[in-house]
């Protein structure tokens, strides 16, 4: 589901003088772009703020678990900044810990599909031929299976585990990555140092490992990103239909369901989960966004 | 074109296979059966319960017999359901998700069509921008965190809206605006990247040069062309709102399929999930192969292969 929206900022890289005369690198080039960008600098502190206000605010926090059956829910005040839910939890330290789960979800099931997608597009483009074809057929159909169902029925089934629900997403986002890769690849495969290294005898894995995929870096760095929240949607997808994460855990699809259900009367349980899922899932788009034109990445043809 | 069409079509009917396949063995070696969750039954009834839908057969012949009724178009008996029939509460529920389909994606294409030619042809304007922060916020917040603020809005404070429920047209309104709202996002963004690419072409510069309108360059020149990257979108789009129902249906508490899908799942209606499972899958291959045609009809450089 890449878009192709290509502000036509290609952005024009200025380069100083001192640049000049050592020469810039594909990386401090793109560097010096994404600074421009302020949307995408935005977006990236933001998310290495909330990473560890998450990791680390639980230890200053108050319980997430803590009962208060007295308190009930309460709207914000000075002792609950977000105020509690119904059983009296204090809802910003819920937030805190369900962001953990979430942030977790997202970067260890977009591991898996970097991993699959990765290695599957480097193979197909690397044999090319026949192979390739039919690799590439299998990812076309896979394309056309409606995969949320089978995430459903497999968390449905053999137990809502959290293993198995970053297994389950990861094995599902990786189509889109092998394809960007095998395009880098079959493009990359032509270039002369591969001839070079070819002739100098390297062996296949090494060219793969060595040559191809750190070239072909670029467009996997901004699909990543751009598959981050694409991963924690389907994470909050699941919980909110009551299949992804199980309590006592929490996360951020749990809260807003919670919250989704008790909105009438207290609204602020829907708020704010819901308003710092929005506020991740904009500075990871920015941030994707950004690196795209930083890296100048032609946008790949879904 | 002929000889295309049929290999696709032929081409489909291994992918069905394999879904259908893979979703029967996986549900028979789930732990847990159908009569298991149940209040606990005597040896004996469940054993008549087992046979009476031919569960004491062997696997294999199970799997056959399924696919043979299948191919009559018999989904088979519901097992929660005691007295209907898969096909029954198919017909019963799937108008209704239709309808929210249809309409979901009509608001998508009416409205993120128009935003992305706008903002396309008044680019970098504040138009440009208003469109794209729209489609950006589409894209951010997801639909399960609008419905709800958007319920709470109008439904609530307001009461411009139902809360829930599927009985009056104006019903209809929330549910497809949240449900279509994300796609018409993509598509505003897919059609202005599209358009900006096409606005760019020499024969759009000859177009000017021999003095059509504006209007004209934009509508009968350069539309076509800049609609290819939004008909490929198309088939993703109409997995997602077929999926993205799922959760609509449960906010808004519509009774449709996808609502029932999810029940049967908890429910481990084994027979409604395979039913809803495999019609799913062929409306999505088959919507699919027409979003392949049309694209091949909006653009002649992909001959059909």
């Amino acid at each position: 589901m890449r878009t192709s929206l290509s502000p036509e900022s290609l952005p024009s890289a200025e380069i100083t003088p001192e640049q000049l005369e050592q020469g810039t690198s594909l990386w401090s080039d793109a560097w010096h772009r994404l600074r421009k960008n302020r949307l995408a600098i935005a977006g990236g502190v933001i998310l290495v703020a909330l990473a560890l206000l998450c990791a680390f605010g639980p230890l200053f926090s108050q319980s997430y678990s803590d009962q208060n059956l007295d308190l009930g829910a309460t709207p914000p005040s000075a002792a609950h900044w977000l105020g509690t839910d119904t059983l009296g939890r204090d809802l910003f330290a819920r937030l805190l810990y369900g962001g953990r789960i979430s942030l977790m979800v997202g970067l260890v099931a977009t591991f898996v599909a970097l991993v699959i997608g990765v290695t599957y597009g480097a193979v197909a483009g690397f044999f090319g031929g026949k192979t390739d074809a039919v690799m590439m057929r299998l990812v076309d159909i896979l394309y056309a299976l409606p995969f949320t169902v089978f995430v459903i029925l497999l968390m449905v089934f053999f137990g809502r585990n959290i293993y198995l629900l970053f297994l389950a997403i990861g094995a599902v986002e990786w189509l889109t990555m092998a394809r960007i890769v095998r395009g880098q690849i079959l493009s990359i495969k032509k270039m002369e140092y591969i001839e070079a290294a070819r002739s100098l005898g390297l062996g296949k894995r090494r060219i793969i490992f060595r040559h191809m995929i750190p070239n072909a870096l670029g467009p996997v760095i901004v699909y990543t990103t751009l598959t981050i929240p694409a991963v924690m949607l389907l994470e909050a997808f699941l919980s909110f239909l009551g299949l992804g994460v199980q309590p006592p855990m929490s996360s951020w699809g749990v809260l807003i369901k919670d919250g989704a259900e008790k909105m009438e009367e207290f609204p602020w349980l829907l708020i704010f989960p819901g308003g710092l899922f929005s506020l991740t899932l904009f500075s990871l788009n920015f941030l994707g966004d950004g690196l795209r034109d930083a890296l100048d990445v032609r946008s790949a043809k879904d | 074109m002929i000889r295309f069409l049929l290999r696709r079509l032929l081409e489909t009917i291994p992918v069905l296979l394999v879904i259908v396949t893979a979703t029967f063995f996986m549900l028979r070696f789930v732990p847990g059966g159908p009569f298991t969750s149940e209040k606990a039954v005597t040896p004996e009834v469940r054993r008549n319960l087992e046979a009476h839908y031919g569960l004491d057969k062997p696997l294999f012949q199970q799997y056959t017999d399924y696919l043979g009724s299948l191919l009559r178009g018999d989904f088979g008996p519901s097992f929660k359901y005691s007295n209907r029939t898969v096909n029954e509460i198919i017909a019963d529920k799937l108008p209704t998700s239709l309808e929210l389909g249809a309409w979901s994606l009509l608001v998508a294409l009416g409205l993120g069509l128009p935003l992305g030619v706008l903002a396309a042809v008044k680019r970098n304007t504040w138009l440009d921008y208003l469109a794209s922060s729209t489609a950006m916020i589409g894209i951010c917040v997801p639909t399960f965190v609008l419905g709800p603020l958007l319920v709470l809005v109008f439904g609530i404070h307001l009461r411009w809206f139902n809360a829930s429920g599927w009985y009056e047209p104006i019903d209809r309104v929330l549910p497809s605006l949240v449900l279509g709202f994300y796609y018409a996002a993509y598509v505003a963004r897919l059609t202005r990247g599209g358009m900006l690419d096409v606005l760019h072409q020499d024969f759009i510069r000859t177009a000017r040069a021999k003095g059509a309108s504006e209007a004209r360059v934009v509508f009968k020149h350069a539309l076509r062309g800049g609609l290819l990257p939004v008909v490929s979108f198309l088939g993703p789009a109409i997995a997602g709102i077929l999926t993205g129902s799922f959760v609509i249906e449960t906010i808004f508490q519509i009774p449709g399929l996808g609502r029932e899908f999810v029940n049967s799942a908890f429910n481990r209606d084994y027979t409604l999930v395979l039913g809803t499972v495999i019609l799913y899958a062929s409306l999505i291959v088959v919507l699919n192969l027409i979003v392949d045609i049309v694209q091949v009809w909006l653009n002649p450089k992909l001959k059909f292969e």
